[in-house]
């Protein structure tokens, strides 16, 4: 189930669908109803909050990712969606909170909780006086897989990212986007159930955005959970299934993408919920050359 | 505009300290220095006023000429030239370009190296304070050479700029530049030997320096003090000259550097080839010794230290044949042994960020700590032993090898396993990944210190033993000691280098989070 906060719908139909419902306040309030017990959500957080100094970058943030499902998380920079993934993915320790992956705590137990993962966090270093062949080698060898499943699937991971033809380059060469998609293919190496993507189209040219993208569905068509941050609305909205709007370090709605635009666009959505539009007045003088 | 630039250059001076109070102690340290070696100089060129004319004039010439070499190079080699005035900056705010040269050289001359070569330079004034015309000779002559400088240096970093972009260049450039820093006794003692040797030769070529745009305006002062205003006013116009043709040579070739950003390119590689990586056990440790010894090759700031050590004996040696002791040559193999064995305990500082994939794959701190460890044993146990065997061939020595084995292993081993520890719960200050080694490292320089000095306390008392088993032995004459200094240094240092490397482990497994957080301060 995607709302934290018990939902009116009836649960009487023979397949179990989760059926995430819109809510502006995140209350957590499980409520214990009869009937097939529900799915494990992929991840599911709670009340993960942090600060940095004085300023409070995540302030109470409840939400869960269905098994399954594509989920998006957006939100204007600086709203704290990086925070809040990199918490419930293990690496920021959380002030107040706990996030877990398919009902295994991730700071309680990290290591199997991350067995469930595969992350790209955003704004860190690759080692990238590696080559790309080797990087990915690196991730899955850390993992502890076994040399020959970590060389076939380089093999087909470059092919997948089109980057045999700079598989021997060093990384530190790449560009922005080839990076972007060495780090991606290193988190897939050891096939998570859970992908946890942050800002992973950034600087990616549109070809390779639409092969990723094609990766990503058949993932969850074959029953893998991806969620990927981002501020590209028409992206989220034709990409994901679910999605979740922060703002200020808070949830300001969370459920599937038809329930939270309401009939209007992701984007004109999501800009009266942040409310951040200012009107078009004031700026005259940029007309007048 | 001019005001403007040299505003921003203070401002982000200012903001630059502001970071953190460290960073300010860092520069009143380096400021420290600077004015130790400034008030010195300046003495030294005042007390010039009273030296014979000739002298005076000779090391006027000649302290200048090497001034603007010094600025003609170092900023290429060192490839750590301050860029946050870098005209590719400013390519969108349409500065005019007279304007912006003016703001930019004058820009260069705020910072250390700057103030420091204008008060030398200006100081020349009181060498030649004999009358009021030599006197403003000298200022003219300062003004126009510390304006060489600045401008050549600018001429010299924008025709470099898209050399310097290259990652091939700063790489090589980086250790190149380690090689004569680490010999600079034994290069400054020769230079020595030949000045002194040749001491007739250097009036002569100060006088030829004096007319070229080297030594041109350092010597304006001296002429007019000499009573030759006519060979002055020429050196004048060469001085002037050349500043105006540098100036036009910077000018041309930043109009074009604005046009035409610099472009790194390099070749495309196919894959096919894991080195390292396909050759050590697929284990999670042997991963990490692949990628860490990978690095010892292949990134400056590990391998600026490898270069190090075989020029460690070349400056013991010379200082031997100086002496024509060579046993300052022992201290080689445990020297070697403690600064390999101790270049490890900033590893995950000097991962900065790429430390999170260590964390997002779970891998086991134990496995972390243990494969960098073996990483830098590789190469570290071969050096040490060399060094300990070829000591003992040198000076026939065979009975202090065990003693020095003993203290040497003892060495490294402990040092892996305290290192092993040390870098799994602090960082310090270092440079960041693709920046030059000799790059003033961000962050906070009191931890640093804190840090390596705790730790070279620590580790000096864990090798308590094994030194004053070495020290019986040196003082008995007894080489029993020596044999059971081999056994215990092997021994305990092996002990010590296991529960190091687990307890780093432990540590590593309850704090990544927090390591990641630190070392994301500098990035």
């Amino acid at each position: 189930m995607t709302a934290p906060h018990s939902d009116p719908v009836p649960h009487s139909e023979p397949v179990p669908q989760p059926e995430p419902a819109l809510h502006s306040v995140p209350a957590l309030n499980p409520d214990p109803r009869p009937g097939p017990a529900p799915k494990v959500p992929a991840l599911s957080i709670r009340g993960l909050a942090k600060r940095f100094g004085d300023k409070i970058a995540v302030d109470g943030i409840s939400l869960d990712v269905p098994a399954g499902s594509f989920y998006g998380i957006v939100g204007p920079n600086g709203a704290g969606k990086t925070t809040t993934l990199s918490m419930a993915t293990g690496l920021l320790r959380p002030d107040f909170g706990t996030a877990a992956v398919h009902g295994v705590d991730v700071w309680q137990r990290p290591l199997d909780a991350k067995r469930l993962m595969g992350i790209l966090p955003d704004g860190v270093r690759l080692f990238d006086r590696l080559t790309g062949e080797q990087l990915i080698t690196y991730a899955g060898l850390l993992r502890g897989m076994d040399r020959e499943t970590v060389a076939t699937r380089v093999v087909d991971l470059l092919a997948a990212m089109d980057l045999q033809e700079d598989a021997g380059t060093l990384v530190v060469d790449y560009s922005a986007g080839m990076t972007k998609k060495i780090a991606l293919a290193s988190a897939l190496i050891h096939a998570p159930r859970l992908l946890v993507l942050d800002e992973p189209f950034e600087a990616v040219d549109p070809v390779s955005a639409a092969n990723i993208r094609s990766i990503l569905d058949s993932y969850v068509a074959s029953g893998g959970t991806v969620i990927v941050s981002s501020h590209v609305m028409d992206l989220v909205q034709r990409m994901c299934d679910h999605v979740a709007v922060v703002a200020n370090g808070r949830l300001l709605a969370a459920g599937t993408v038809d329930e939270v635009r309401a009939g209007a666009s992701l984007e004109d959505r999501f800009v009266q919920l942040v409310g951040g539009r200012s009107h078009t007045e004031g700026l005259e003088w940029l007309r007048t050359f | 505009m001019v005001a403007h630039l040299l505003r921003l250059k203070l401002t982000l001076l200012r903001n630059g300290l502001r970071r953190s109070p460290w960073q300010l102690v860092g520069m009143a340290f380096a400021g420290l220095y600077a004015l130790g070696m400034v008030a010195t100089l300046v003495m030294a060129l005042a007390m010039l006023r009273n030296a014979p004319h000739d002298l005076a004039q000779t090391a006027v010439v000649l302290g200048g000429s090497a001034a603007i070499v010094g600025w003609g190079i170092v900023p290429v080699v060192a490839s750590a030239t301050d860029m946050t005035l870098d005209p590719a900056r400013f390519t969108t705010f349409a500065i005019p370009m007279k304007q912006m040269l003016a703001g930019l050289a004058l820009g260069g001359l705020i910072g250390i190296p700057g103030l420091a070569t204008s008060l030398v330079a200006l100081s020349t004034v009181a060498t030649w304070s004999h009358g009021v015309l030599p006197a403003l000779a000298a200022f003219a002559g300062a003004v126009l050479g510390v304006l060489t400088c600045v401008v050549l240096a600018k001429v010299v970093t924008t025709a470099t700029a898209s050399l310097a972009a290259s990652r091939r260049f700063k790489d090589v450039s980086a250790i190149a530049f380690m090689v004569p820093l680490v010999l600079m006794g034994p290069i400054v003692a020769g230079i020595g030997q030949g000045l002194s040797a040749s001491s007739g030769f250097l009036p002569g070529f100060a006088r030829t320096l004096s007319w070229t745009p080297l030594g041109a305006p350092w010597s304006l002062g001296g002429d007019v003090s000499a009573g030759q205003p006519g060979q002055a006013a020429l050196k004048l116009l060469v001085s002037v000259a050349a500043l105006a043709a540098l100036a036009w040579a910077w000018k041309s070739l930043l109009e074009r550097a604005l046009v035409t950003p610099p472009y790194a390119g390099s070749g495309r590689r196919k894959g096919g080839r894991l080195g390292l990586l396909g050759v050590l056990p697929a284990s999670p440790a042997g991963a990490v010794m692949a990628r860490s010894l990978t690095y010892w090759f292949r990134d400056p700031r590990y391998s600026g230290s490898l270069v190090v050590i075989p020029l460690l004996p070349v400056v013991l040696a010379f200082q031997g044949s100086q002496t024509g002791d060579f046993t300052s040559l022992g201290i080689l193999a445990p020297l070697s042994a403690f600064i390999l064995a101790w270049s490890i305990s900033a590893d995950v500082s000097y991962d900065n960020t790429a430390f999170a994939l260590h964390l997002a794959t779970g891998v086991r701190g134990v496995a972390d700590r243990l494969g960098r460890a073996l990483a830098c044993l590789a190469f570290a146990l071969p050096v040490v032993l060399v060094f300990a065997l070829g000591y003992s061939a040198l000076t026939g020595d065979w009975a202090g090898l065990p003693g020095q084995l003993g203290l040497s292993l003892g060495i490294l081993f402990t040092g892996l396993g305290l290192s092993s520890v040390v870098s799994a719960r602090y960082t310090v200050a270092v440079p960041l990944p693709g920046d030059s080694p000799f790059k003033k490292p961000p962050g906070n320089v009191g931890q640093t210190l804190a840090v390596q000095f705790g730790g070279l306390l620590v580790l000096m008392v864990l090798v308590l033993p094994q030194v004053g088993l070495l020290v019986a032995q040196v003082v008995t004459g007894n080489s029993l000691f020596g044999w059971i200094n081999l056994t215990a240094g092997t021994v305990l240092g092996l002990v010590l280098f296991v529960l190091g490397v687990r307890l780093g482990g432990k540590w590593l497994d309850a704090r990544g989070p927090e390591l990641l957080a630190q070392v994301s301060v500098n990035r």
